[in-house]
């Protein structure tokens, strides 16, 4: 960008954003073009459509944190959790409904981690939105096939003994990891323990949780 | 038809087919066996309702996999999964 033809100190070359990108492909423009027809056509309004956008936006992982610390410290809880996600979140006021909410467990000999190789499936009105890596055809590809050289890049290095096992969201579940609780948060809170769970952990690409945050 | 047709252990084989229209079995599973995890229910199933029916409901289930029948490569631990949702008309009892 040159900045020649006006008076004005600051520097256009720092200060420039590319715009959003209009559709031009095919596809893109279908979407658009269904999406008029849906509520034209009266399936949803464009209301219905916001408050969804909003709901998604103003979702945090923080919520999956409050789960997990509910979870570390009701064992009642945390059984009704892993047996029916779903239901056992309405217990905490969240509701994914009509998608199915499962809970897999990390425990010392399992390892579970969460992908969508078909798209980029998320509890997302849960959790928000996922972190760019996780839509990425890198990841997703390679995490079904060598989930152990994926897990080393991202920091986690496991042990022989330990078992992966990779979720592939391909129908109507949505996946939510329960991390380990780590060693020497006896006496803190709920609050406190909510507060040392990470978004990655929930996903599964960090198996350890540290005492700060 | 409510109730489902497999159990939790029982080996299964995922069809190998490949439909002309939008359908969610990954090619990467297609063709193998596993065990099934656990029974999900009834669901909205994607081929009804790209077909228009949109209240179809079919029985899903969670199947297990170990890796080393899915990659002849694998080399990470025997006891390494991979677990999806796979829809009944696409599995038969397998031995």
């Amino acid at each position: 960008m040159s900045s020649g033809d006006h008076d004005h100190e600051h520097d256009h070359s720092r200060t420039f954003q590319p715009d959003h990108p209009e559709p031009t492909s095919e596809a893109a423009l279908i979407g658009l073009a269904l999406r008029e027809l849906l509520i034209e056509g009266g399936i949803y309004s464009a209301a219905e459509e916001q408050a969804m956008i909003a709901q998604m936006q103003g979702a945090l992982p923080a919520n999956g944190a409050k789960i997990v610390a509910r979870a570390w410290t009701d064992a009642a809880f945390r059984q009704r959790l892993l047996a029916n996600g779903a239901e056992a979140i309405k217990e905490l006021g969240f509701d994914l409904s009509p998608l199915e909410f499962t809970v897999m467990e990390n425990t010392e000999r399992v390892h579970n981690v969460i992908v969508c190789t078909l798209c980029s499936c998320y509890p997302r009105t849960l959790l928000g939105m996922s972190p760019a890596w996780y839509k990425s055809k890198n990841y997703r590809a390679r995490v079904v096939r060598e989930p152990r050289a994926v897990l080393r890049e991202f920091g986690v290095r496991l042990p022989g003994e330990v078992d992966v096992r990779v979720h592939d969201s391909t129908a109507e579940l949505r996946y939510m990891v329960l991390p380990q609780r780590p060693p020497g948060s006896g006496e803190m809170s709920e609050a406190e323990l909510a507060a040392l769970v990470s978004r990655d952990s929930l996903i599964g690409t960090q198996r350890e949780l540290g005492l700060t945050n | 038809m409510n109730t489902a047709r497999f159990t939790p252990g029982q080996k299964v084989r995922i069809a190998a087919r490949t439909p002309p229209l939008h359908h969610r079995v990954p090619s990467y599973v297609k063709g193998r066996t596993g065990f099934i995890e656990r029974v999900c229910g009834r669901h909205a199933e994607p081929e009804r309702a790209i077909a228009g029916d949109l209240d179809a409901r079919r029985q899903l289930y969670r199947v297990r996999i170990p890796q080393h029948e899915l990659w002849a490569s694998y080399d990470g631990a025997s006891g390494d999964q991979l677990e999806l949702e796979v829809f009944e008309h696409w599995l038969e009892a397998a031995q």
